[in-house]
């Protein structure tokens, strides 16, 4: 929490992007009235960063949150998108009517482990099964920070609480459920490693389908003592992740060159690539067993199993599936709505 | 004190362990690691574990580098990495300030605009006092070499106007008598002899008087003051300012021997002075031998010759058409004092094209504002005389040719000559120093341009007894820098009279200061303001053009002043980084609205200033660079040249390894 007002003086020679528009032009409307060093400010951070090297426009982001620290921080970056504070664990269902009514913005979702975890995660993994187009940023911090550090269900079971208190119930995995569910781009990252979280998330943009990104975020007041598995320290420790992650927007070329088997190239929809370079042997994000044997197995050894998890290309999204226009209601005019008898006798027909 | 393997950082214990040179290239010189304690009982317990840790660190990389032939590959040797930043030297927090690292006499100017902002008028003149001596005087007329190198020409557009809240400091203070040095009644018993009653004099003496050293000043006006009485006009710099500032000095003791020229050097080494210390700036004008000079001689002026008969109310009056020659200040007080004296005509003729004139840009406005025309790029040729008496000038025009040296000539176009009209000339093309006083039999060695050799460091020639500052030692420049040598050469007198090496000098003194108050107190204010630089107020001209005496420059007044002094970004409050304490949450590289903080690996310089967030450019200004960080081995490199001293990394630090520190550099006096 500051009341400094952040000067509006900037670098004279900060780098632009292909709007014209610098790192700057992406902040919030405020200053971030979280915690200083909340891990949750550096995925702003990161978010901000991602949308400005993808050149995206503002006014095609909608930002949409629930309730809880993580859910506040959507007011901390793009400033000029639209956005919608919903009822806690609900942001899916909004997310699936604005979805459904205008299919051409990018939708981004920032969620917590209590809202995620807890309350919304009904929510949450039918979001995943039905392949919602939407980058669903999870900020987990395994703590309930907002109400003075209660265990979350994301808390690992030995991870004690600042005061010493024993966690007695095991942790939900988001990023193994949402594989189980059917999500079909699950990453792991941790706010404090922006060379992994960026690349990620431009990714997760451009992903067509349900992309979630389970990113472990410390909370300096309640959960970054000696004993939390999710504080800086640990974290850092006992990080592994699966591979280095490169973003190549449509039209770059591919410079990354790795070894014969140590590389992997995943196409998405859009024309862009994404190379990966693999750290973990035997381990290929396109195979659902091998990913959820290897989180789980990491989870056994102490490790944070970090990187793009699991992905789908070809997966089909919501609006696929469901097989809707692509203009957007607000573009849809009576003629387009009522298309005449002729066209109703011809679905009628069809049913008969 | 056991301090075996132990060194501080900040107020925290350090283990280091020597690298042997064989493992240089990849681990560098030595290993550290922080003890974490300010204790250093503590350290001394906790040191032996880590120490142990640290040279099993070495042994394994020995022996795997025995092995492992790959390492071979790491291209840059560790050792050409940028060093951590040394911030116990005095200089590193120095330079962050840039208006008085770039002060010849390192005024503290952030400190004193700060005190006008709290409108503590007489504070903020007595900082200036003790460092310039001059404030009154300096707030009209320094060349302020602080402007150009302000902050705020990087972060924003214009300096904050430094040199005229000196003078608002002047014009408001209280009284200063309580503050200033008692001056003591038993004296040392050495003598020392000032020759010259300008800046660089009168710094000596005030500086030795307070020690109880006994001064003599030989003037060869009936006043002291040097240029700044004779050569600034009195429109720029009233006399009443002038008196002020000069008779303060003169009342703390000083022996005076007015209308007094020394005529030879080797008579006054005989008085048996204990030193002496020539303060005589560079007294001549250049002249111009061209065709014509001799015939026309009594309509053709020496600039500060009669710059000085103004001054002393020796001239009051000038021809109608006036022709100036030159382009440097000197020239731009000629043609001001002409108009004011009754010319209805004057024109300011210089060589070099017009963005190569070396007079100060405010200057040159200041006599455009009077409209005189300043036509460039025309060489004088001959004086043209009619019946005897001047009536004009003859020009040819020129263009400037730069050699692949960057070596200027002068180029005739073919154009016509051009002819000016006019009553009288001045000739302002240069000034030079005068030393025919000086015998060279005496043991003072001149070397080039017929120069005194003086010491750059300790201003004493080579006589050891002589010492040499101002425009005196190594020819024109300000009378900040007048003061700045000043305080050296007292510093050098004082050593030689109490029989030390002059070449032993003192250190400046230095001191940090945290500024919080609270969780987000700031005992400073740091809200950017973002207003354009305020316009000194002038009297108008129907006034000022009329009456010689007539200050033109109305200065601030006290609205103004704050409004401008609120400008001043404070760059004596240092981001004060402390690696021990960061968790490397990156908050503050998130914050930081100018993009200066950066946590990379480590590399060399170059590399460094490529890959930071934004590319460091200006080489001028330096990173600042932290011990290895524990979590990821990353360092921390701020680049100093944009940082709005905002305090927001430190505001957004959850552990307080940021802090902002006030940052109080004191140049090293002899009281």
């Amino acid at each position: 929490m500051t009341y400094i007002v952040k000067p509006i003086n900037r670098h004279p020679n900060l780098e632009t992007n292909d709007l014209g528009l610098t790192r700057r032009d992406y902040e919030g409307s405020t200053i971030s009235s979280l915690c200083a060093g909340c891990g949750h400010d550096s995925i702003s951070a990161a978010i901000l960063e991602a949308c400005f090297q993808l050149n995206i426009s503002a006014h095609q982001v909608a930002k949409l949150s629930g309730i809880g620290c993580s859910s506040k921080a959507p007011a901390y970056f793009l400033n000029q998108s639209h956005g919608f504070n919903s009822v806690h664990g609900r942001m899916p269902s909004v997310a699936t009517g604005a979805n459904l009514a205008n299919p051409e913005l990018m939708y981004l979702g920032v969620s917590g482990d209590g809202d995620t975890a807890s309350i919304g995660i009904g929510q949450f993994i039918h979001a995943a099964r039905r392949q919602l187009n939407i980058v669903y940023v999870v900020e987990n911090n395994g703590t309930y920070g907002l109400t003075k550090g209660q265990f979350s269900a994301t808390n690992d079971l030995v991870s004690k609480s600042k005061y010493g208190e024993e966690n007695l119930f095991p942790a939900i995995d988001l990023a193994a459920m949402a594989i189980l569910a059917g999500a079909s781009f699950v990453a792991r990252s941790f706010s404090g490693d922006k060379n992994q979280l960026v690349p990620l998330l431009k990714a997760a943009m451009k992903h067509k389908g349900f992309s979630i990104l389970d990113v472990i975020s410390p909370c300096v007041a309640f959960n970054n003592h000696k004993t939390s598995t999710k504080s800086y320290d640990h974290i850092r420790e006992h990080n592994e992740s699966v591979s280095r992650i490169d973003f190549v927007p449509l039209g770059q070329e591919i410079k990354a060159n790795y070894g014969e088997g140590e590389q992997i190239d995943v196409s998405l929809h859009d024309g862009s690539t994404l190379t990966l370079e693999k750290l973990s042997e035997n381990y290929d994000p396109r195979d659902k067993s091998s990913a959820i044997s290897h989180i789980i197995s990491a989870d056994q050894d102490g490790k944070v199993l970090t990187g793009l998890l699991y992905i789908n290309p070809e997966a089909k999204d919501l609006e696929e599936t469901l097989n809707l226009t692509k203009t957007p209601l607000t573009g849809l005019t009576k003629k387009d709505l009522c298309p005449g008898e002729d066209k109703l006798n011809k679905i009628n027909d069809s049913l008969r | 004190m056991d301090t075996r393997y132990l060194f501080k950082r900040y107020n925290t214990w350090w283990v280091k362990v020597a690298v042997p040179r064989t493992l240089r290239n990849q681990l560098g010189y030595d290993l550290r690691q922080s003890l974490k304690t300010h204790n250093l009982e503590e350290a001394q317990d906790l040191r032996w574990e880590v120490i142990d840790s640290l040279k099993h660190k070495i042994e394994e990389t020995k022996n795997s580098s025995l092995e492992d032939h790959n390492l071979q590959e790491v291209k840059v040797a560790v050792e050409t990495y940028l060093p951590v930043t040394d911030t116990s030297n005095a200089q590193y927090y120095h330079k962050v300030v840039d208006c008085q690292y770039a002060c010849p006499a390192h005024t503290n100017v952030p400190e004193y605009i700060r005190q006008i902002s709290q409108g503590n008028y007489t504070d903020a003149y007595m900082i200036n006092w003790e460092s310039n001596v001059f404030p009154g005087i300096l707030g009209r007329t320094c060349d302020r070499p602080c402007e150009p190198a302000c902050r705020r020409t990087r972060t924003h557009e214009k300096p904050v106007a430094i040199c005229r809240l000196k003078r608002v400091a002047y014009d408001y203070k209280g009284d200063i008598s309580e503050f200033l040095p008692q001056v003591p009644k038993s004296k040392t018993g050495k003598k020392i002899a000032l020759i010259g009653g300008g800046p660089a004099s009168l710094t000596v003496a005030r500086d030795l008087l307070v020690i109880g050293h006994e001064c003599v000043l030989f003037e060869k006006d009936h006043k002291a003051g040097g240029l700044m009485r004779t050569n600034i006009p009195s429109f720029r710099l009233p006399i009443e300012v002038l008196d002020e500032e000069v008779d303060l000095i003169l009342n703390m003791g000083i022996e005076t021997r007015f209308d007094t020229e020394i005529k030879s050097m080797k008579s006054l080494l005989d008085e048996k002075f204990d030193a002496i210390f020539v303060g005589t700036g560079a007294p001549r004008g250049k002249e111009i031998n061209i065709e014509g000079r001799e015939e026309a001689s009594k309509n053709i002026h020496i600039g500060i010759d009669w710059l000085t008969s103004i001054a002393f109310e020796h001239t009051d009056a000038i021809g109608k058409k006036v022709i100036v020659l030159g382009g440097g200040n000197t020239a731009m007080d000629c043609c001001r004092s002409s108009l004011r004296l009754g010319a209805e005509d004057v024109k300011v003729v210089v060589r070099s094209p017009f963005d190569q004139m070396k007079a100060s840009e405010w200057e040159l406005e200041e006599a455009m504002d009077e409209n005189i025309p300043i036509f460039d790029n025309h060489v004088p040729k001959k004086f043209i005389l009619r019946k005897g008496k001047l009536t004009g000038m003859e020009f040819e025009k020129v263009e400037a040719v730069f050699d692949k040296n960057g070596k200027r000539s002068l180029i005739p176009t073919g154009e016509d000559p051009v002819i000016f009209e006019c009553d009288d000339v001045l000739v302002a093309i240069g000034q030079e120093n005068a030393f025919e006083w000086i015998e060279r039999d005496i043991g003072i060695e001149f070397g080039e341009w017929d120069m005194p050799v003086v010491d750059k460091v300790t201003f004493q020639s080579t006589h050891p007894k002589i010492f040499f500052g101002g425009d005196a030692a190594w020819g024109p420049e300000n009378i900040i820098w007048a003061a700045a040598h000043a305080h050296q050469a007292a510093i050098s007198i004082n050593k030689l009279f109490n029989g030390e090496d002059i070449y032993d000098r003192p250190e400046p003194e230095s001191n940090l200061v945290s500024q919080k108050m609270g969780v987000h107190e700031w005992s400073y204010d740091n809200d950017i303001s973002q207003a354009k630089r305020f316009i000194v107020p002038h009297a108008d001209q129907s006034i000022s053009l009329k009456d010689i005496k007539v200050e033109v420059e109305l200065g601030f007044d006290e609205k103004q002043a704050f409004e401008e002094a609120q400008r001043c970004l404070n760059c004596d409050v240092q981001t004060v980084f402390v690696e021990d304490l960061c968790i490397e949450c990156d908050a503050c590289e998130d914050i930081c609205p100018t993009d200066c903080i950066n946590f990379i690996d480590i590399s060399t310089e170059e590399e460094i200033r490529k890959n930071l967030r934004v590319p460091a450019l200006n080489l001028d200004q330096d990173l600042l660079v932290s011990e290895k960080l524990e979590q990821t081995q990353r360092v921390m490199i701020k680049d100093e040249d944009v940082c709005l001293h905002c305090g927001l990394c430190a505001e957004r630090c959850p552990t307080g390894a940021w802090d902002m520190q006030t940052y109080l550099y004191e140049e090293a006096k002899i009281y």
